[in-house]
């Protein structure tokens, strides 16, 4: 089952690459990994996806609660929560294509970020699997570019994950 | 406010840590680090052979102690020599620093001379490291440093110096912190009661129940109440090969080690139980045999200090996370308070079928008549030379398995060996370790011709400290357990196992300014092994020609349940 871990952790250099060291070490997989500091500087939010069953998620969580600079930590697919993602594509537009394209993008409520002759980037957020969705409706043929930011997620109401 | 260069603030902080001894070996990185060792007397250095020998004989320091381990190694070479140390303590939770130099910080990244990422290298072995960027940081960071090793599950620390952090012309106030406080870390302080008392009624439900108690009791300095808990029930115990001492081998209700090579009542006891109390053990592999044959009809209490080990190999029906020693106390006191017994007509059955599965195979072996001696009388004679009072260090091998099996432990702290990570090479640094620590203390080092050659270089350590260990070195000419394997696995061929040319051991320990005594005959080895103890104040090198055909039994079986065991060349389960 794909779950989303959402780590809040020390700010420090090293601290990213304890995290990251712990899923080899241990033999676990990240799916998605992104990482930025929060309002409070001191502090990083660390969002991965990763698949396991009960157990083996059990034993994640465990293993990133022991890591010293791991604050605190949330398994968001415990509960209701909001998952972005954030996806750059680069895709070809000529002639026919063009219009289509547009359409397209207008469906997925995306916007088109630049502009050739020949080609549209397009910036897309979403669950990750609506921006699966747009690619396959765009048609991996037309797809020249992909980058995407990997998952950040927070839970829903009143819950927050904080010191 | 004094002020000190970053090198004088580290050794001051070790001065204010309380640290005694610190084991180490120069070089260019930690020049100004051994400028400001030699400017002081409080913090003993010990200057080893080799980097590896100075993480074992910290590690051996802090086993014995309960103190932790304390390090000093230059860059590159001096710091990756160091790795398997640490890692040998990380496996076996031992506390320990180690500091280790780093090139100047506008180096770093640039390939410089003796320069190696220690902290990305010690990554997985370590249970924290710390990279100094600022001198100020040092008090700090050492403070933080010893109270990680030491608190919650230990564990080896790791501190990398650039060299300019150390400069003496930078002189800075120096203050070492009071208490440290650390948001993200915060040990369990206490189990919970509710499932204190959760397995307080498990155990006056058992029919058939085990006390399986590993190292976590000893560094946990809980043997005495764990002692007392046993006694209050009634119980079996079985230590693990890290338990080893945490209960009286020669109270009755002690049934042996468990696992790959416990006894066959051990091993008897943890399959048929109905509810296995676990203390501060962690189910691995070698205790478990396979995990999905595990003990069928178990219901399993776990109590560990670390929650990320509870639940991890076998599933447990009662988790209590907390420091062993607080949990037993809570659970005497609510046994006290129950003022219940448990089912007395089913443990009186228990008890009788665990008699006879003791008259089964009782660590038999077959004496030679008129051949070579048996590695077992080898450690038999030494129980009753030393009256069982040694502190016993053990490299990696057959040896090992007969001294944890023979000898003997009454009190915890006493047997030191690498059980988790399995290191040759262990036994003599860690016996220096000890005899620092103790110095009056009778030190034996149990090892083999293998293992003692991958350190070997400590005897000159030990004249230049006049430590008078006294080695056992059983020797075999084989690399014995590999050899075991490759009888019992791989059709006898004995696959790079054997040791040509070894060297004239006596010869060496004496060219090393020590006493060498060779024996190779049974009827000269209790006399031999009194007379190397009487030494006092001398290394004495024993070099014990015994058996090489000797196996290790019983043996557990690949694959198979804790009731599958081989208990000799022939005979299985």
């Amino acid at each position: 089952m794909r779950r989303i871990i959402s780590i809040l952790m020390e700010n420090e250099p090293g601290a990213l690459s304890r995290v990251v060291g712990l899923f080899s070490q241990r033999g676990y997989n990240i799916e998605t990994l992104t990482v930025a500091p929060t309002e409070d500087n001191t502090l990083s939010r660390l969002t991965l996806t990763t698949f396991g069953d009960d157990r083996t998620i059990e034993r994640i969580t465990k293993h990133l609660n022991k890591l010293i600079e791991v604050v605190k930590l949330v398994d968001l697919t415990e509960g209701s929560h909001i998952e972005r993602e954030l996806m750059l594509i680069k895709v070809k537009a000529t002639g026919a294509q063009r219009a289509e394209v547009k359409r397209t993008v207008d469906i997925f409520r995306g916007q088109i970020v630049d502009v050739t002759s020949s080609v549209y980037t397009v910036q897309l957020t979403g669950a990750s699997d609506k921006l699966d969705a747009f690619i396959n409706a765009i048609g991996e043929t037309q797809v020249l570019e992909v980058v995407r930011s990997g998952v950040s997620g927070i839970s829903r109401g009143e819950k927050v994950l904080s010191i | 406010m004094e002020k000190l260069s970053g090198a004088e603030m580290l050794i001051r902080a070790l001065q204010d840590e309380g640290v005694e001894h610190l084991f180490g070996y120069p070089g260019g990185a930690v020049l100004h680090i051994y400028d400001a060792i030699f400017q002081q007397d409080k913090v003993q250095h010990i200057l080893v052979r080799h980097e590896q020998a100075a993480t074992h004989a910290a590690d051996g320091y802090a086993r014995a102690t309960g103190k932790p381990g304390v390090v000093l190694v230059t860059s590159g070479p001096g710091a990756t020599n160091a790795v398997t140390g640490i890692a040998t303590a990380y496996m076996d939770s031992i506390p320990m620093v180690v500091v280790s130099g780093q090139v100047r910080s506008d180096w770093i990244g640039d390939d410089a001379f003796q320069e190696t990422d220690m902290v990305g290298i010690c990554r997985p072995i370590v249970k924290h490291s710390f990279m100094v960027r600022r001198t100020e940081d040092i008090p700090e960071i050492v403070r933080k440093a010893f109270y990680i090793a030491t608190t919650g599950r230990p564990g080896p620390v790791l501190i990398d110096i650039p060299k300019d952090k150390t400069a003496p012309q930078v002189k800075l106030p120096y203050e070492f912190p009071k208490k440290v406080k650390m948001r993200s870390y915060t040990p369990v302080a206490r189990g919970h009661s509710g499932q204190i008392r959760k397995a307080v009624e498990e155990l006056m439900k058992a029919k058939r129940p085990v006390i399986y108690a590993g190292g976590g009791v000893v560094s946990g300095n809980a043997s005495e109440l764990l002692t007392a808990v046993a006694h209050r029930l009634g119980f079996p115990v079985t230590n693990t090969l890290m338990g080893l001492g945490c209960f009286p081998y020669n109270d009755k209700q002690f049934v042996g080690m468990l696992g790959m090579h416990g006894t066959y009542e051990a091993n008897m006891v943890m399959h048929n139980a109905d509810l296995i109390m676990a203390v501060g053990a962690r189910f691995d592999d070698r205790a478990t045999n396979d995990a999905s044959k595990y003990c069928p009809g178990a219901t399993i209490i776990h109590i560990d200090v670390d929650p990320a080990t509870i639940s991890k190999n076998v599933r447990a029906d009662v988790p209590i996370v907390g420091p062993v020693q607080q949990v037993l106390e809570d659970m005497l006191g609510m046994l006290d308070e129950h003022g219940g017994q448990p089912d007395q007509k089913a443990l009186g059955r228990w008890w009788e079928e665990i008699e006879g599965w003791r008259k089964v195979h009782g660590l038999r072996f077959e004496v030679n008549e008129d051949g070579l001696m048996k590695p077992q009388q080898v450690v038999q004679a030494l129980h009753r030379v030393t009256k069982g009072d040694a502190y016993v260090t053990s490299d990696v091998g057959q040896h090992q398995m007969f001294a944890a099996q023979f000898y003997g432990f009454d009190k915890p702290r006493r047997w030191i060996n690498s059980g988790g990570l399995g290191t040759m090479g262990f036994g003599l640094p860690a016996a220096m370790g000890v005899q620092l620590a103790f110095p009056d203390a009778t030190v034996a080092c149990v090892t083999g011709e293998g293992s003692i050659q991958m350190n070997i270089q400590e005897l000159s350590t030990c004249l230049q400290y006049g430590l008078p260990i006294k080695i056992i070195n059983i020797n075999n000419q084989a690399l014995g357990m590999v050899r075991q394997w490759q009888d019992m696995q791989y059709g006898g061929r004995h696959s790079s196992s054997y040791m040509e040319s070894l060297p004239d051991f006596v010869k060496l320990a004496e060219s090393y300014g020590h006493v060498g005594i060779k024996v190779d005959r049974f009827e000269d080895l209790e006399g031999a092994m009194e007379k190397a103890f009487s030494l006092k104040d001398r290394l004495v090198f024993m070099d014990i020609y015994v058996d090489p055909t000797e196996h290790v039994y019983p043996m557990q079986i690949a694959d198979g349940a804790m009731r599958d065991m081989w208990l000799s060349k022939t005979e299985r389960t």
